[in-house]
């Protein structure tokens, strides 16, 4: 009540009681411009066609769920560099275990969640035993790991059975079943982070982590438990990721640079590199503002290296409409 | 009788314990180093144990301690610069473009390219500066602006080659020196740059203001410096040492489009193996040279080992956590 300034106008008091991130405005913003240029440059199907509409969502599904794991982490003041090489084990390892059998997708599953919980453990037990910082321990793991699929496979190996494409390609009525995923994945990420005990305490832990451990949070299982989450997310993406290929390969990952384009999008969606702010909901509009450019680059015939330049200052500008009128120094 | 003996022990028990604890203060990467080195050397004695020997190893060690030198001033400052690879890809493939085969473009090109560092640098710290990103994401955005500006200008492949005198400060040595065998020019650069970069950073206010942000950003403000001064100047003098150990691994690596992928990351490991912080407050140049020669010397190792690639990254990951653990837990118990 204090808050409200007369200058407010009745939007401003809207948007700040509704708890809407800003970044849904830079969202539609993108969408509208980008379409409207669809419009007069090319077909305009995307404000006319449906199709064109769910496919920004569906290939924003890779990304949006490893960015939901990479927020956790996030808001933990920590960072998860080796998420896109996770999503590359998990994908080499799942086809190849299932090598298109039915019967071997439990096992599959199984051995890349184990993998994923491992390599989060690992991440999680060097940053708050060995107090080696997270952005180089994770980029070490990350080397690991690129070393070990790589001396072991060089290319696509092993396929996923049929059934398992459902994951990739399957509808349920008009939807797809990879929309259901993402949002199943973001609204559990948004139940844990603000409904339960370890979410409230992962906030504690980003903000001030001795303020946190004063008050009786066990810090270091908390930032475990981020890491392991994020790992889990990772292998979600790769198991979905391989669905949709077919057929794993090692350099899945790194290609798609899920690693900084995951931190890129929980930035743009509002949660600090230094802990503490956030949610999952800003990380979903700052995957699908990746999605609408993705999709627009597409329809409107972009060069692809002008793709690369113009994705890169969109996150610039995405970032910077909300810090801009933040009073604290960036770092 | 014991009143003397226990006066007599005394002082050579002092120097011990000076020397003890003289030792303790030497910064953890310099042991890591000599360790390194010394297994180097047993493994290949011709190659680590001779001068010959350690100016072939310290030619492409050079370029890499100078970007670990300007990503420093940055990580000192607490902020990250992703975009100094992008920067040195830019530098080899606009080069291979714009040098046109012809020696005598040289100059110019050497010219244009440090004035597009300044560029890079001067939007970099007016993007923190001003619109207040955090630098983590300024510099990514810049990574693929500059990668994607590079291959839009060549269109894609880079086109011809880059000419001898350009390749020289990266690849060449001044041959026949008493002593030292030869040396090489990557060598002799980043003497003087690093030299430079000491002077500024251990002897100018503006490296204590830079220290003072990295560690303080508020009572740095309120104590008089100037934030966003110092803060694009610190951003320019990154991305400027980029252009400049870019043009020398262009000279040990020509043309390639890949050339300059993952080097920001080589380099801010370079850099927390040299005892940074990330997170600002801490640095020093001598340290991060070394921490530079460290990873290479870790890299050379591998390969010494025989190796194959991908092993090379597994064991080179696993090394560098076990530095910076090292380093991280032994700056601990001293406090």
């Amino acid at each position: 009540m204090a808050t409200t300034s007369p200058s407010d106008n009745w939007f401003k008091r809207m948007s700040r009681s509704s708890k809407i991130p800003p970044v849904y405005i830079f969202l539609i913003i993108i969408f509208l411009f980008t379409g409207i240029l669809d419009q007069i440059n090319s077909d305009g199907q995307m404000f006319t066609n449906p199709a064109i509409m769910l496919n920004i969502i569906v290939r924003s599904v890779a990304l949006g769920i490893v960015a939901v794991g990479q927020t956790f982490v996030l808001l933990g003041a920590s960072i998860d560099l080796s998420v896109a090489y996770t999503i590359s084990i998990t994908a080499v390892m799942s086809s190849y275990i299932m090598q298109g059998n039915n019967s071997n997708v439990p096992v599959a599953l199984l051995g890349v969640f184990a993998i994923g919980i491992v390599i989060g453990l690992v991440n999680g037990l060097i940053i708050t035993k060995l107090r080696v910082n997270p952005f180089i321990a994770t980029l070490g793991v990350s080397l690991v790991i690129k070393g070990v699929i790589n001396a072991t496979f060089s290319n696509y190996t092993g396929s996923v059975p049929q059934a398992f494409e459902w994951f990739g390609y399957g509808t349920l009525g008009p939807i797809p079943v990879s929309i259901i995923i993402l949002l199943l994945v973001v609204t559990i990420g948004w139940f844990i982070l603000a409904r339960t005990k370890f979410g409230a305490h992962l906030y504690g832990v980003g903000g001030n982590s001795e303020v946190a451990r004063l008050s009786g949070v066990r810090t270091d299982r908390v930032l475990i438990g981020a890491h392991v989450l994020c790992s889990v997310t990772a292998v979600l993406s790769g198991i979905f990721l391989v669905s949709l290929m077919r057929s794993g390969a090692p350099w899945v990952g790194p290609n798609g640079v899920y690693d900084l384009n995951s931190i890129a999008t929980a930035v743009i969606g509002g949660t600090a590199l230094s802990g503490g702010k956030g949610g999952v909901w800003g990380t979903l509009a700052g995957v699908l503002i990746f999605g609408v450019l993705a999709t627009a680059f597409n329809q409107l015939g972009v060069n692809p290296y002008m793709k690369n330049i113009l994705q890169g200052v969109i996150i610039i500008l995405a970032v910077a409409s909300y810090t801009v009128r933040s009073k604290k120094e960036a770092a | 009788m014991t009143a003397s003996t226990i006066t007599s022990q005394k002082p050579s028990v002092n120097i011990f314990s000076k020397i003890w604890a003289w030792l303790k203060k030497v910064p953890p990467v310099y042991p890591i180093f000599l360790v390194i080195f010394i297994f180097l050397g047993f493994l290949n004695p011709k190659g680590y144990q001779t001068m010959n020997g350690i100016m072939t190893y310290l030619r492409p060690a050079s370029p890499l301690a100078v970007l670990a030198i300007g990503e420093m001033f940055v990580l000192a400052l607490g902020g990250f610069d992703l975009s100094i690879g992008a920067i040195v890809t830019f530098c080899v493939i606009a080069s291979s473009k714009f040098l046109a085969n012809d020696p005598a473009n040289m100059v110019p090109n050497i010219l244009i390219l440090l004035g597009l560092g300044v560029l890079v640098g001067l939007i970099n710290g007016f993007v923190v500066s001003f619109l207040k990103v955090p630098s983590f994401i300024t510099t990514l955005g810049m990574m693929m602006v500059v990668r994607g500006a590079a291959l839009y200008y060549v269109g894609g492949a880079p086109k011809g080659y880059l000419t001898d005198n350009f390749r020289m400060f990266g690849r060449n040595y001044i041959m026949d020196v008493p002593f030292f065998s030869r040396i090489p020019y990557s060598f002799i650069v980043l003497i003087i740059l690093a030299t430079f970069a000491y002077i500024i950073f251990h002897r100018t206010n503006w490296g204590r203001q830079i220290l003072a942000i990295g560690d303080n950003v508020r009572a740095a403000g309120l104590s008089g410096v100037k934030l966003k001064l110092v803060r694009m100047m610190t951003f320019v003098f990154c991305s400027v040492f980029a252009v400049l150990g870019g043009i020398m691994v262009g000279g040990y690596g020509g043309v390639n489009v890949t050339i300059g992928e993952g080097m920001e990351l080589q380099a801010i490991a370079a850099c927390v193996i040299g005892g940074v912080m990330l997170g600002g407050g801490k640095g020093s140049v001598l340290n991060v040279v070394f921490g530079a020669f460290t990873l290479q010397a870790i890299v050379n190792l591998l390969n010494q080992l025989g190796l194959p690639k991908p092993y090379t990254d597994a064991v080179q990951g696993l090394i560098i956590i076990g530095v910076v653990a090292y380093s991280a837990l032994s700056t601990m118990k001293k406090r």
